[in-house]
């Protein structure tokens, strides 16, 4: 078993002023090469989840203990300077929405040399590279774009903007905070066959965040499922798939479109909401939706467990599924 | 494209043709339909200086044995054409008062704005850093004050302390353009460009202040960090590079309204600028000269106004 | 449509901002300053000449010192303030009437009024409060009725847009088009769906208008174009102070204070009605 590339043990984020809990005692790994699809609802803790791996959480926002462990170093106690240095560079994020996440009055050009730039990387051959960047994900034209703004794009067009952004260094790890959420279906199909191809090519790390389990189905080996502020099951993309042992897990993948099958069937959705994190600390913050929920499941929160199939908090799981 | 934008610049050109018309009208009506006679009527004390026929000739000027209508045609069009009548009691025209005295009111409306917006800028930068913090608290707290105390108490504080305790006082001399003394000229500048400079602070505080403060959470911001640059990076290339919109169309019109509001600052500190012109002229009972200079005084403010908007045009790419 | 209970939530949220509540008592002070004046409950009469305590420092029988005349300054700041605030409630108070129905009326029926009105304020915009304000005053006159009308024409235009915005605005909702479409009259629209959406906007400005009415006035006063000696007015104060500051401080300070405290009490309001009464700003 090898090292993982970046390891999350009990990370806790709560608000800062009145420390509501909003991601709860998370751990999990990410090995070199391996694609992680983290799985949930929104409210769930996931986007949070991904950004507190680079220090970009929001003002208010706190990561409260826990920790992240990249190459020796515990990212949440490290110092600002050695994140910094590790941002764009061994880690890269993209995000949800490429119209806001660009700046508006910079050319794109621009925003890329600015990567390189902020590791000392600006020099004659810098061009070069951004011209580059831009031919490898696909976008047309590479010497206009050098010179356009992000309005005269259209999404899909700005989305491989940002992965060019993302990839220009070659990270080690990608996190993917629902890059495709914005898009039209087919373009979202060609960013994802984008990311997987640049994936093949270099060979490096991605977590994707997503609240579309169909969406991770061609694209990641592993998947987290989360739920409140927790992990609820943990498994590979074939054994959640086939074999799902929590009750949330299965209502997400009954409620995904199947192609297959015929329209006359119904999608099932899971009545409810989910609660809020931190009003839900003491027991299965599943339970008020769980058709299988005992007394137990209200009172005590069940840890995650290995079972026959994956990794599940549940007192009950489901076993094999037809 | 080229076409529509054209369109678009000569629309608003021809708005402001409007608007000016529409200035020019106000003024002639606050100016000469409220009193009525009150020209005749300061005529009459004048009347020891003038010849009879001065006092036609100048009763034909601002044509008062005309119907109104007839009196505000003859005015624009004498205006139109440059003759901007003149301050019968010294006999100069009011151009060539205009002349020398706008120069000196553009410079001290120009270091005024200057240094309220460098001060702005720096304090909004200040307390956007920390909101909610003291600091912050402190910046607030400045800009609530720059824009309570009124200039003229600032004013009058400073020349009590300066020229009362310290003996130094510029402003007593005569005054002095820059191409005749530039250092007396810089130092008669000084204390009137900072009270002016303290009252053009505080709305471009608030404005940078708020501007930032809204930037700061907009998702391009998280994606420079994420990039890896350094904070002071983000900071002046894009947090307060995306707030200079509001503030660069702030900045415009306080220069504008500088131009105007000055007239205080000028009679304290004895600057030969526009606002002294009309407060004399005001006082002096010369209406021509009243109308003449607050019709200049429009004119420029609106033109500033129209290069405001069109600088921001530039600055924004969004804006096509 | 404004119920009890909302109008209760605005309040509360009012008192809940420090700031707020700290205007609201400066500006409470200084209304019942001008009211005690406006009765004669000064300490001293603003008038009375005492040369021989003539440019005595504050004291327990003069508040703040007397002037070269032996007048009672605090008195006179009393007074001044009492003419100070009138000018501003009598111009705000015509400036808001005259802009608000203006706006309302031109936002409402549109076309050539709308243009008209929108032109109007563009061109009374062109210029400077003070410029314009001194213009209309030496039209005019000296008197305080004179300044009144000078501010509030010169503050009318900013009425006209603040009213003028939410009235747009509402008659594109679609709730608002089919009411009209059903054939309810006009006015009654205007009463019941458009007035109180635009209630908000205008007693912030009502706020911000009157600090910025007492700083022309004073200005105007300043620059002897308002109430004249031997009358106290706060502007007047200042500049007769000028040249006996440097001794005698408090000849300056008083009036200085009573404008500051006044403009910071209303502006302070202001910014508490605009955060309390707009949804979106309320911190929860």
């Amino acid at each position: 078993m090898s090292k993982p590339l970046i390891e999350v043990k009990n990370l806790t984020i709560e608000t800062a002023e009145d420390s509501r809990t909003l991601v709860n005692d998370i751990s999990f790994e990410v090995f070199p090469g391996e694609a992680v699809g983290v799985v949930g609802e929104s409210g769930s803790g996931k986007t949070l989840t991904a950004l507190s791996i680079l220090g970009l959480l929001p003002r208010g926002v706190v990561a409260r203990s826990g920790e992240i462990n990249y190459s020796d170093s515990n990212l949440l106690t490290a110092s600002e300077e050695y994140r910094r240095s590790i941002r764009g560079n061994q880690i890269s994020m993209i995000y949800q929405d490429p119209m806001t996440a660009l700046n508006p009055v910079m050319k794109l050009g621009k925003q890329l040399f600015e990567v390189l730039e902020a590791h000392d990387l600006l020099d004659s051959e810098a061009p070069q590279r951004v011209f580059n960047a831009f031919k490898e994900v696909g976008i047309p034209e590479p010497d206009r774009a050098l010179v356009s703004y992000p309005h005269e794009f259209s999404g899909g067009m700005r989305q491989r903007v940002m992965i060019a952004m993302a990839m220009i260094l070659s990270p080690k790890l990608l996190i993917a905070d629902e890059p495709t959420t914005a898009l039209d279906v087919t373009i979202q199909q060609q960013i994802l066959a984008l990311v997987s191809e640049q994936r093949r090519k270099t060979g490096m790390s991605m977590l994707w965040i997503t609240h579309d389990l169909g969406v991770v189905a061609n694209l990641v080996d592993r998947v987290i499922v989360m739920y409140a502020g927790r992990i609820v099951e943990v498994g590979t993309l074939k054994e959640i798939f086939t074999n799902p042992q929590h009750p949330y897990t299965h209502g997400l993948l009954a409620s995904l479109p199947k192609s297959h099958v015929k329209s006359r069937e119904r999608l099932m959705a899971i009545p409810g909401v989910p609660p809020k994190p931190w009003l839900v600390e003491n027991s299965c913050a599943f339970s008020p939706r769980c058709t299988r929920a005992t007394t137990e499941c209200f009172n005590e929160t069940p840890s995650l467990k290995l079972n026959d199939f994956t990794k599940a908090a549940c007192f009950h799981e489901i076993g094999t599924s037809q | 494209m080229r076409l529509a934008k054209t369109s678009g610049i000569a629309a608003r050109l021809l708005s402001v043709l409007i608007t000016l018309f529409g200035i020019s009208v106000f003024i002639f009506i606050v100016l000469r339909v409220i009193p009525g006679d009150t020209i005749t009527g300061s005529l009459g004390i004048e009347t020891g200086v003038l010849t009879p026929e001065q006092i036609d000739d100048l009763k034909r000027y601002y044509g008062i044995d005309k119907p109104l209508l007839l009196q505000y045609f003859s005015w624009i069009t004498s205006f139109l054409s440059g003759d901007l009548g003149f301050a019968y009691s010294t006999g100069v025209s009011v151009l060539t008062l205009t002349g020398s005295s706008l120069p000196v009111t553009i410079e001290l409306a120009l270091f005024g704005t200057i240094s309220g917006v460098i001060m702005g800028i720096a304090i909004g930068m200040f307390s956007a850093k920390k909101p909610g913090s003291a600091r912050d608290f402190f910046g607030q707290l400045f800009g609530l004050l720059a824009l309570a105390i009124p200039g003229f108490v600032l004013s009058t504080a400073i020349v009590t302390i300066m020229a009362n305790k310290f003996g130094y006082f510029p402003n007593g001399y005569e005054y002095m353009t820059p191409w005749e003394d530039l250092w007396m000229n810089l130092q008669q500048m000084l204390f009137p460009s900072i009270v002016l400079g303290i009252a053009v602070a505080a709305p471009v505080m608030r404005t940078t202040r708020s501007a930032l403060l809204e930037t700061v959470d907009k998702d391009f911001i998280r994606t420079a960090f994420g990039k890896g640059l350094k904070s002071r990076t983000v900071q002046f290339r894009h947090v307060l590079r995306n707030s200079l919109i509001p503030i660069v169309t702030m900045t415009g019109i306080q220069f504008g309204y500088l131009l105007g509001g000055a007239v205080i600052v000028e009679k304290i500190f004895a600057l030969p600028g526009m606002g002294r012109q009309i407060l004399d002229a005001i006082n002096k009972r010369e209406y021509a000269t009243v109308q003449s200079s607050v019709m200049i005084f429009a004119i420029l403010f609106v033109t500033i106004n129209l290069v405001t908007d069109i600088i921001y045009r530039r600055i924004d790419p969004r804006i096509k | 449509m404004t119920t009890k209970k909302q109008e209760k939530t605005w309040v509360h949220y009012y008192f809940k901002s420090t700031s707020g509540v700290v205007g609201a008592v400066l500006v409470l002070l200084m209304m019942i300053i001008s009211i005690c004046a406006a009765f004669g409950w000064t300490t001293h009469d603003p008038l009375a000449q005492n040369p021989m305590d003539a440019l005595q420092g504050p004291s327990s029988t003069y508040w703040f010192g007397t002037d070269q005349f032996g007048r009672d300054v605090f008195s006179r700041a009393m007074d001044g303030m009492r003419r100070s605030m009138t000018v501003s409630i009598v111009a705000v108070g015509i400036a808001g009437f005259i802009g608000v129905s203006l706006g309302v009326l031109g936002g409402f029926l549109g076309k050539w009024l709308d243009g008209f009105v929108v032109r109007l304020s563009d061109v009374i915009f062109a210029f400077p409060a003070i410029l314009l304000a001194l213009a209309i005053v030496n039209s005019l006159g000296n008197s305080w009725i004179d300044t009144s009308l000078a501010i509030a024409i010169v503050y009318t235009p900013i009425f006209i847009r603040v009213a003028r915005g939410p009235v747009l605005t509402i008659k594109e909702l679609d709730y608002v088009k089919s009411v009209r479409v059903l054939g309810f009259s006009s006015p009654r629209i205007l009463m019941s769906h458009v007035l109180p959406n635009v209630l908000a906007p205008i007693l912030v400005q009502i706020a911000l208008s009157m600090s910025w009415a007492i700083l022309t006035e004073s200005g105007l006063s300043f620059l002897g174009l308002g109430t004249q000696p031997p009358d106290a007015s706060l502007g007047l104060m200042v500049s007769e102070a000028q040249p006996m500051a440097a001794f005698a401080w408090w000849t300056l300070v008083a009036p200085s204070a009573f404008i500051t405290l006044v403009v910071v009490g209303l502006n302070l309001v202001g910014d508490g009605l605009r955060d309390s009464l707009d949804p979106a700003r309320r911190q929860s």
